[in-house]
């Protein structure tokens, strides 16, 4: 029997985290991310695992990456202005393959913005904000028990794929308590980091399985030997100069990431069979848009919910085929009209599209979506 | 079914302790309903305008805030100028006597009550309004057949400090009365 736990999204992060196997925790506490750093400071060392409050978020992230290269699953959680911060030791952990999640709990920005409202200002950062070519794995969480989930599953892919995987909580799903079923600890699918099989003199630390385009991971302490740079390196984990082995690290990071990419994508729709408008829309946004269009339903008007569970990578294939036999997808964002721009990237023209922009803090009504819903009917 | 409560006051008053003890005892102590309680975050909570809502469903709750509560519990004057005209219509708003002196035209039945009295006067703690709410509360829910008295009760007992239970749950039963023997206006 499932456990029922009434939990807020930051608590259900936290306690899905430690499911998943997390036993590391370095970062700097900031609102609205700060349950978690709590609830990781209390509950870590029960299960002799480690917290540690570093100087800031930099050093957070820093610890993350050297935590996970002793062999622990190993957890960062900030908001908006640490995210910023975190970048240049994400793209460390991108380059160095080292698996690690990190949880955004977006507030409204640019710099301190609004610490106490909620915001999605963070969804291109979350794809590019750090500099080079990266394959980025990012969930948005709509519900507490998805929180809980998706931590499970962002340490799954972390593990699988070697690299950070992101989340992008909201401070609304933050702060908002919920009935959780907490799985028993048997049926949770746990993934863990594919460990060296050669002995150590043999160990090549870079070397990919051709299967999967991923290489073993040896953990420091164990007896293997692995140069861990930011430089683009060969194999060997050594910086490299040479185009041909330039080429090849990098077109495999996203190759990686890539051919995998229709097991990693989710998404969830409702009513779309015979919806004329399709409301797409995620994390906190995607409760007031669901309503709105049952609501919409409730007054004949044929409307459609699509909801991306990964904003990256983007259900793009799934909803250019949706695109096809719908007329117009609104788009409300809690942002200027970030996700609208890839939601017109993969539909191509073949259906009209709305962007909805609020900036002021607050979670859309749903009445304002109906309202739109209404005009475009 | 949707159900909507929300408490409004101020800063200090416990409502967002109220509706979260008012969100457990319906997630975990009674069955096959769906809760979500969600609360007003920052400056404004400690100290200034604070409110916290409950949403209890026996489907999943898409939104996740009231939209026109069912119940509102208004413990201010300022809190009942914001709110009282959001109340679905045929719902019902309980006032507390002593901070709200005047309140709108609303189609809802109303409730002027003594709650923060009751805990200053009856029990001698005016920090137990909160729970004193909570019990008039947990009348309006057994009569609407969502939550039982004593799922709330069971709740209250989980959630306050080590050896303020008793105090808590005399308030408690003390809200619950109050609201039994009252009139609406």
């Amino acid at each position: 029997m499932p456990e029922v736990a009434f939990w807020q999204g930051n608590e259900a992060l936290a306690y899905g985290a430690l499911a998943a196997g997390c036993r590391f925790f370095g970062g700097y506490p900031i609102t609205p991310s700060s349950e978690i750093a709590e609830i990781m400071a209390e509950e870590l060392p029960k299960l002799n695992g480690r917290f540690i409050q570093m100087e800031d978020e930099i050093a957070g992230i820093a610890s993350v990456i050297g935590a996970s290269i002793t062999g622990m699953k190993s957890l960062t959680a900030t908001s908006g202005p640490g995210f910023s911060l975190k970048q240049e030791n994400l793209g460390l952990a991108y380059i160095a393959e080292v698996p690690m999640v990190l949880v955004d709990v977006m507030r409204g920005g640019p710099s301190t913005g609004t610490p106490t409202k909620g915001g999605q200002q963070d969804v291109m950062q979350a794809r590019w904000g750090t500099h080079g070519d990266h394959a980025s794995i990012c969930y948005a969480p709509s519900s507490a028990q998805e929180c809980y989930e998706i931590a499970i599953h962002a340490f799954n892919n972390a593990e699988r794929f070697r690299q950070p995987v992101l989340i992008l909580s909201d401070e609304v799903i933050a702060h908002m308590r919920e009935k959780v079923l907490v799985p028993e600890k048997e049926s949770i699918e746990i993934v863990n980091r594919k460990r060296p099989v050669d002995v150590p003199e043999k160990f090549v630390p870079y070397r990919p399985d051709p299967k999967d385009d991923l290489p073993c991971m040896a953990s420091f302490g164990d007896g293997y030997t692995w140069h861990v740079t930011g430089l683009t390196h060969n194999d060997w984990g050594f910086p490299t100069n040479n185009p041909e082995e330039i080429e090849k690290n990098i077109n495999r990071l996203m190759r990686k990431v890539d051919r995998f990419r229709d097991e990693i994508v989710r998404y969830e729709t409702e009513y779309t069979d015979d919806a004329d408008v399709v409301v797409l829309a995620y994390g906190s946004v995607a409760r007031s848009a669901r309503r709105a269009v049952r609501d919409a339903r409730r007054r004949d008007i044929k409307a459609g919910f699509f909801r991306p569970i990964t904003l990256w990578p983007f259900p793009d294939k799934e909803l250019e085929k949706l695109a096809r036999r719908v007329r117009t997808i609104i788009v409300p964002e809690m942002n200027c009209g970030q996700m609208v721009l890839e939601v017109e990237r993969a539909t191509k023209g073949k259906a009209k599209i709305v962007q909805q922009s609020l900036v002021n803090g607050e979670l859309f009504k749903p009445k304002d979506i109906l309202k739109v819903i209404e005009e475009v009917a | 079914m949707r159900y909507e409560i929300r408490f409004a006051g101020s800063g200090g008053q416990g409502v967002i302790l109220a509706a979260l003890i008012a969100g457990e005892a319906a997630a975990l102590f009674e069955d096959g309903l769906y809760v979500v309680q969600s609360q007003s975050y920052g400056p404004e909570a400690r100290g200034g305008k604070s409110k916290a809502e409950v949403v209890i469903s026996t489907e999943p709750v898409d939104y996740p805030k009231a939209v026109s509560p069912n119940l509102q519990v208004i413990l201010t004057q300022q809190a009942c100028e914001e709110f009282s005209l959001e109340t679905l219509p045929g719902g019902r708003i309980i006032f507390d006597d002593f901070f709200v002196t005047s309140f709108p035209q609303v189609d809802a039945y109303l409730y002027h009550l003594p709650i923060v009295r009751t805990a200053r006067e009856k029990i001698g703690r005016e920090l137990v309004t909160n729970m004193v709410a909570l019990g008039t509360v947990a009348r309006v829910l057994e009569l609407e057949k969502i939550v039982s008295p004593d799922s709330i009760r069971k709740a209250i007992c989980a959630r306050v400090p080590k050896g303020t239970e008793e105090l808590n749950a005399r308030a408690f039963d003390e809200g619950y009365l109050l609201f039994k023997s009252s009139l609406h206006l």
